[in-house]
């Protein structure tokens, strides 16, 4: 997966608040949402975001935190923007 | 009965001890208990097991949440050992997409806003970081696991 971090070590509602702020295009899917292959962690409904092509989610890992990744994402935001939730 | 101990990042020492303790006590009560938690988390497990008296079945933590939000398994009980942010977030993750009655093991400096954060679950809370007693003592206030099950 190729991303560009915004927002790196942060906590979640650090992360969802930038993405509400920020971007325009918001979406808000349950936990364990399936995206790029992975399942979304998060407190629900978690926001994502889509930025022309890209994808702006969170993306929680155990030992660093909360980050905010811009991702390429033609092939998802179709199911967003089609209420694939 | 099936119990899941998801773990957190493993930066503080009593994580594995806990684990292993709530790991024997379930396996007594005759449940089946898997480990979920990344590759050091599990690493440590394994290493301090190594006969397999307490940890049967380990499992990488994407795989888990994957199989959880599938509907490919779940379980009666699900441990989550928080000690920051990232481990409300798994919580509530949990919560979202398993129909396990939910255990908050809360350690660390700072446990008060993680246990605030932690509603719905049953709290296991206590400051510890280096020294498993006070958060065994918590442990030892249940005196049947599977009566949550219930």
């Amino acid at each position: 997966m190729n991303y560009e971090i915004l927002l790196p070590n942060s906590s979640f509602k650090e992360c969802a608040e930038y993405i509400k702020k920020n971007f325009k295009e918001i979406y808000y899917v349950p936990a364990g949402y399936k995206i790029f292959d992975n399942y979304l962690v998060g407190i629900p409904p978690i926001p994502i975001a889509v930025d022309n092509d890209d994808i702006i989610m969170p993306y929680v890992k155990p030992c660093h935190g909360c980050f905010v990744l811009r991702v390429p994402g033609k092939e998802e935001i179709g199911g967003l923007r089609g209420g694939k939730l | 009965m099936k119990a899941l101990l998801m773990m957190g990042c493993p930066e503080l020492p009593v994580q594995t001890a806990a684990a292993l303790y709530i790991a024997n006590k379930l396996g007594r009560e005759g449940f089946e208990v898997i480990s979920a938690g990344n590759k050091a988390a599990i690493s440590l497990l394994i290493n301090s097991d190594p006969e397999k008296h307490y940890i049967k079945k380990v499992m990488d933590l994407d795989r888990c949440i994957g199989a959880l939000a599938e509907k490919a398994m779940d379980f009666d009980l699900c441990f989550v050992f928080i000690h920051s942010d990232s481990g409300i977030s798994y919580l509530a993750t949990i919560k979202s997409i398993s129909k396990a009655k939910t255990i908050a093991v809360i350690f660390g400096k700072e446990i008060e806003p993680l246990i605030e954060a932690s509603t719905d679950s049953v709290i296991i809370a206590a400051k510890a970081v280096h020294n498993p007693t006070p958060l065994r003592a918590k442990i030892d206030g249940v005196k049947s696991w599977a009566a949550l099950t219930r």
